[in-house]
């Protein structure tokens, strides 16, 4: 007879055989006999967080920065709760998780034991999908393809619920192995057909343009370089969304930075403009698009992308090509180098006015601010930031706001998986957390968490993971003393009535970080911030570094809401010059 | 900045509704019923009707009827938002006017009253294959099966015949002709 095992065993059999060698969690009555099993497993590492939230968001940070799952294992009802936010983010970005939770004993469920909740109920709508195993003799297979659900197809988090009982109880084990068929739910069935189509419509574009997202990045290593090979051929211009950004590098010619919102004025106009609009990994979001029905009104549309729900959800598009970003881009490169060997040369002079036009939204500058002598501008810490840490290879998480946005502006990815953010679900308190996770993942590599005070403080209790485990992340809060991107809201449209979004009592972050046991750093002036951020940099311990910014500055260039990419407001310089409002400006 | 003071968009032009009957074929498992509602209720799509029973106790196959209304645009993401869940097989999608489909609804009614008036109820029932399934002096309990519009249009007219409850189910479909949907 085979030998028995113990749900707990088995949990970590099967981490093991999926290769996870992290796990983010924290302990609790209904997973004891899990972490009872934890010492057993020497090459699984577990990582204690504060909250079950941070646990989710490291995770996060962790399969985004190395293209494997997170794992998080939380204990019954307010751990899975807490974990909540975390998942429903990850669903949101399209991250791999698998959540562990742990639940009552079969026989209590339904009543009202104590830290009982309806985990699979209350997170249904926020994973791919979820189980609750009440035999032990389904968890090994369950676990398995909660693995499978999670990485394939468009990624996402998943869960699995395991009662006490089910943990204790035995069963036999066989060896997983990985399966060649492919599952059911995976859509890569695109036909040469459709790459045709694609060739011929980029033939006959003098206006085009790709977006590429984070399908891109979700797609692997492979499909970001595929991509600059077809960038390359084609000499097209191309835009990216927050999440596709480091896909392609941030400072080559052809990049015409981040589009939507708070997107440059050149991609903005270009997307509106063009006859060709190649979505690659996009999902035509609601920050991107502005106005649906005036987006982009005179372009064919291509979408490719690997989950068919993508397409026609918000924009209809006039070729979906359903499939992996890497797979489709590689037979289109393949068949122009087949049939149209001398695309680039045959297509330049075609596309040389619409590269013009382009050149001219570009001379526009429209990242551009104001800089001063006497207070820190937060764009221009962010540019010293990325002048001094470029050389790195450096990993970069951040919380939701302005911060966030001047983040994506000014500080430039030419590699993919290096930029963690939350930009479905918006999650302020995402980055500290990501942070430790991407340091878990890369404990060499320097991990920036650009933060915003407000956002920063939601989980800041992880400074003490980072501490515990000496993960040396750099927490650079930007700190104006609002809530910036909501003072920015009310100012423009809500008449100046900043409800409720300054906080008139903040911790002394300096102080903070001691009582943390890490590094505190202040900057005041933009002199000394240069001399600050490199020892920010050399410091090898945790750092939080509070960069006291200005406290007025608002995020430009913007799309007014309900405007389409051509109505963009610019900054104030652009403002002061031109005399330029809301809506006169149209094209340059 | 103009009138808008939403950080959102406003709402675009919307289009025509339609009414579809949409087949889902799923593992008969815990929770499955609910992962279909909660994606209709989550996404606001809408639910008219709803039936499901297993099909298949052998391969553990329900079959889940929902007759929602529309754009041509949100009946095509149910159909791919539906294709994504793990336990859901396949999704047929049916339009209410297409002549190649049968839709039939069944409904309970309770008729109290004389012989009289019973007899015209059951006699107003006889276009929907009205069966007695319980009989007393006072009552019949009828059993028909129709088209959602013609039990409304039953119901209201069997009100002053002495009808005191009703009960039916959602609507159920099915091709005609010796296919079968994929």
């Amino acid at each position: 007879m085979s030998k028995l095992y113990s749900g707990a065993e088995i949990v970590f059999k099967c981490l093991e055989d999926q290769d996870v060698e992290v796990i983010f969690g924290y302990p609790g009555g209904a997973v004891l006999p899990i972490y009872d099993e934890l010492k057993n497993f020497k090459s699984i590492k577990h990582y204690l967080v504060r909250h079950e939230q941070g646990a989710g968001h490291a995770a996060e940070g962790y399969a985004r920065s190395t293209g494997r799952p997170g794992v998080l294992l939380v204990t019954s009802g307010p751990g899975a709760t807490n974990a909540v936010t975390a998942l429903t983010d990850a669903y949101m970005d399209s991250v791999p998780l698998v959540c562990i939770s742990g639940q009552v004993p079969t026989h209590l469920i339904g009543t009202d034991a104590f830290q009982e909740c309806d985990t699979t109920g209350i997170t249904r709508p926020c994973t791919k999908h979820n189980w609750l195993v009440k035999d032990v003799k389904n968890l090994s297979q369950t676990i398995h393809k909660a693995f499978e659900v999670a990485t394939t197809g468009r990624p996402g988090p998943v869960l699995v619920d395991i009662p006490k009982d089910v943990q204790f109880q035995k069963t036999g084990y066989t060896k997983f192995k990985t399966q060649k068929k492919i599952n059911g739910k995976i859509h890569n069935k695109f036909s040469q057909k459709e790459i045709d189509e694609l060739i011929k419509l980029m033939t006959l574009s003098s206006k085009p343009i790709f977006y590429t997202g984070g399908g891109v990045v979700n797609s692997g290593p492979k499909a970001s370089e595929l991509l600059r090979e077809l960038v390359n051929l084609t000499g097209f211009p191309i835009t990216s969304t927050l999440q596709g950004l480091g896909a392609f590098p941030g400072n080559d010619s052809q990049f015409l930075g981040m589009l939507g919102m708070h997107g440059s004025y050149e991609a903005n106009n270009a997307m509106h403009d063009c006859d060709l609009m190649i979505n690659i990994g996009a999902r035509f979001d609601d920050r991107i698009t502005g106005k649906i029905d005036e987006f982009s009104p005179k372009s064919k549309k291509i979408h490719i992308d690997i989950d068919p729900s993508s397409i026609n959800k918000n924009v209809k598009v006039d070729l979906p090509i359903v499939g992996d970003v890497a797979e489709v881009i590689g037979s289109t490169i393949k068949t122009i180098k087949k049939v149209k060997p001398n695309f680039l040369k045959s297509n330049n002079q075609k596309i040389s006015k619409w590269w013009e036009k382009i050149e001219k939204w570009r001379s526009v500058n429209s990242f551009d601010f104001v800089n001063s002598s006497e207070t820190i501008k937060p764009q221009y810490a962010i540019q010293r930031l990325y002048e001094l840490t470029k050389n790195k290879d450096t990993y970069v998480t951040t919380e939701v706001g302005q911060h966030q946005m001047w983040a994506a502006q000014h500080y430039k990815f030419d590699k993919p998986n290096r930029w963690m953010t939350s930009g479905g679900l918006g999650t302020m308190g995402y980055g500290l957390p990501a942070a430790v996770g991407v340091q878990v993942a890369h404990p060499n590599k320097l991990v920036i968490d650009i933060a915003g005070e407000a956002s920063v403080l939601m989980t800041m209790q992880e400074m003490s993971t980072a501490v515990q485990y000496s993960l040396p992340i750099k927490i650079f809060i930007l700190n104006n003393e609002y809530m910036g991107m909501v003072r920015q809201w009310q100012e423009l449209l809500h008449d100046k009535n900043y409800s409720e979004s300054y906080t008139a009592a903040l911790p002394d972050f300096v102080k903070l970080a001691e009582a943390y046991g890490c590094v505190g750093m202040r900057a005041t002036k933009p002199e000394e911030l240069d001399d600050k951020i490199i020892e920010m940099i050399n410091t090898d311990r945790p750092v939080i570094f509070d960069c006291l910014v200005d406290k007025q500055e608002n995020c430009f260039p913007m799309i007014p809401s309900g405007k389409p990419h051509n109505q963009m407001l610019l900054g104030p310089k652009d403002q002061q010059e031109k005399k330029i409002t809301g809506k006169g400006k149209t094209l340059v | 900045m103009g009138k808008s003071r939403s950080a959102y968009s406003i709402p675009g032009k919307q289009g025509k509704f339609d009414t579809h009957i949409i087949v889902v074929w799923v593992d008969n498992e815990a929770g499955v019923l609910a992962r279909v509602v909660g994606l209709f209720s989550g996404r606001g799509y809408n639910i008219e009707s709803l039936a499901v029973a297993e099909v298949d106790p052998k391969l553990n196959i329900s079959r889940i009827t929902i007759v929602t209304t529309g754009t041509p645009q949100v009946i095509e993401q149910i159909k791919l938002q539906l294709k994504k869940l793990v336990p859901v097989h396949k999704v047929a999608d049916f339009k209410r006017e297409d002549k190649k489909v049968i839709f039939k609804e069944m409904a309970l009614f309770k008729v109290v009253g004389n012989n009289s008036k019973k007899e015209k109820a059951l006699k107003a029932c006889k276009k929907y294959n009205p069966v007695i399934l319980d009989k007393t002096n006072k009552s019949y309990v009828i059993q028909i099966t129709a088209l959602r519009r013609e039990i409304d249009v039953m119901t209201k007219n069997l009100k002053k015949l002495g009808l005191i409850s009703v009960s039916r189910t959602g609507a159920v479909a099915m091709t005609r002709g010796s296919e079968i949907f994929k």
